[in-house]
């Protein structure tokens, strides 16, 4: 039984990753985005 | 010749060897697109760099110019060094980045892109322009080349499935890259700036340690696949495509061929025709549409093309892997044309919004070209070299920089010198741009297998 909740270890720890990862570069590129498109608002009012 | 062995260093920057980057069982392919996209988020400031240029022409007079300030047209030459430098990297630091593997690669984009902007600050505050062009320009711009083909090779080798969306989520941020820049550097600016310093300095010295911090993380996250790793389930097509290669094609050996040459002139006239409106995309606007687009609605119209190349870069490199590379150029070249040929149409009737429809459509396609380019390099030459020959290709990039701008400022200025309105002004630019989609879309046409001559022998490709 070692080597399945070895691979679950393997996989809650690539998640953890994952999700900081993605948020690492995700955040600062929503923040980008929102501002772009509060700007291009602009051209429809 | 140098092998990957041979090229690890040892002691304390061992971490950077490319044998200490190979991923061990159970790590998670996913990890590598957010990598690739904390160097090309951070390097993609580069087409924000106009933000410090007003500012840095009242470092003295603070709240004017001084005579003894800078010029708007000394400081416009930091971004073309930059630019230059940019292609020079790429194309000549291809086979160093094959033979060391991304970490390295990436550690040294941040220090060279971090450190030109630290070098710049000294430039700010000693007031010595030959140390900005020094750093941001040639230092900066050595990283910007370096960090834009670093992680190319290594998505194309995690995602043998996926080469399109892999690439383009990474040079996706690149077109990302400016929207966090520029409202960034002038928030920055505004906390640094008293009534006696306009803050420039020190904007530059906590851009440059943010972005050396952020990419020297991409360093860090990285990997490269084992030898031999394929993902799960994944078989490669046992029903070969005409233009998918299973050789490999050696970099010096790639520059022999057409097909390199074909598509140094796809990329270029793609890059052309895009690149030449999105540096006037505010004042066409504005022009054509006189009295329905102000300039702050034109500033909007800008920041919606950057969205749409930006997403373009992902939606067009993705779609790639499903119709193909060559089918994905000819949507870009035929769809372009059309919607060049069409745009004086739109400024006749006065319809903006149709305008801003073919403009969001074309810049998504610009993108689309940029994204797409190296997983096309790779069906055609094989994945061994395919980043060292992204790099040269890259040179495409540089010429239309320069074309594309020449053809649209020139062309205008002739039509309104000959007495044309200045809402009519680009419309004969916009019938030549189509005209160069039109050569564009033959030369991918033209396209071909490599003939096997060039194919590198099996040994060669393991060495």
């Amino acid at each position: 039984m070692a080597e399945p909740k070895q691979k679950d270890d393997v996989s809650d720890a690539n998640t953890v990753k994952l999700v900081l990862a993605w948020s690492f570069v995700g955040i600062p590129l929503l923040w980008g985005v929102y501002n772009t498109l509060t700007q291009a608002a602009l051209l429809f009012k | 010749m140098a092998t990957a062995a041979q090229a690890d260093s040892g002691g304390i920057f061992s971490w950077l060897d490319r044998s200490h980057t190979v991923a061990k069982p159970g790590f998670s392919r996913w990890l590598v697109p957010p990598a690739a996209l904390c160097v090309h988020l951070c390097i993609g400031q580069v087409y924000a760099f106009s933000v410090f240029n007003l500012p840095m022409t009242r470092l003295i007079g603070i709240t004017e110019s001084a005579p003894d300030d800078w010029k708007l047209t000394e400081l416009g030459w930091i971004f073309s060094i930059a630019i230059v430098f940019l292609g020079l990297a790429a194309a000549f630091t291809g086979t160093w980045l094959d033979r060391v593997g991304p970490r390295k690669a990436m550690f040294t984009a941040a220090l060279c892109f971090g450190g030109g902007f630290l070098i710049s600050a000294l430039g700010v505050h000693l007031h010595q322009l030959w140390l900005v062009y020094l750093g941001y320009g040639v230092l900066g711009g050595c990283g910007l080349g370096l960090g834009y083909i670093s992680p190319v090779k290594t998505l194309i080798t995690w995602f043998p499935d996926r080469p399109g969306m892999a690439t383009g989520m990474a040079i996706m941020g690149f077109g990302g890259g400016a929207m966090i820049a520029s409202p960034l550097s002038v928030w920055l600016m505004q906390q640094f700036a008293t009534p006696t310093h306009v803050g420039v300095m020190e904007t530059f010295i906590v851009l440059g340690l943010v972005y050396m911090f952020f990419m020297m993380m991409g360093a860090v996250i990285v990997r490269v696949p084992a030898k031999d790793w394929a993902p799960e389930g994944y078989v490669a097509s046992s029903q070969p495509k005409k233009l998918v290669t299973t050789h490999h094609v050696h970099v010096d050996e790639a520059l022999k061929t057409p097909q390199f040459y074909l598509l140094w002139g796809v990329l270029c006239l793609n890059v052309t025709a895009g690149i030449g409106v999105l540096g006037q995309a505010s004042a066409m606007s504005q022009e054509m549409f006189p009295g329905q687009i102000t300039a702050l609605a034109a500033a909007g119209f800008v920041g919606l093309l950057s969205l749409f190349n930006m997403v373009g870069r992902f939606f067009w490199a993705s779609a790639s892997d499903f119709i193909g590379r060559r089918n994905t150029y000819m949507i870009f070249f035929a769809l372009g044309m059309v919607l060049y040929a069409i745009v004086p149409w739109t400024g006749g009737i006065g319809s903006v919004a149709l305008f801003v429809a073919c403009y969001a459509v074309i810049l998504s396609m610009y993108g689309g070209g940029f994204a797409t380019i190296p997983a096309y390099l790779k069906d055609i030459f094989g994945t061994r070299y395919v980043g060292a020959i992204h790099g040269r290709l890259l040179t495409a990039w540089s010429a239309a920089g320069v074309f594309g701008p020449v053809l649209v400022n020139y062309i205008r200025q002739y039509q309104i010198d000959s007495g044309v309105p200045k809402a009519d002004a680009y419309s004969v630019t916009m019938y030549i741009m189509a005209g160069l989609l039109l050569i564009g879309f033959m030369l991918n046409w033209f396209m071909t297998p490599v003939h096997e001559k060039h194919h590198m022998k099996p040994e060669d490709v393991d060495a």
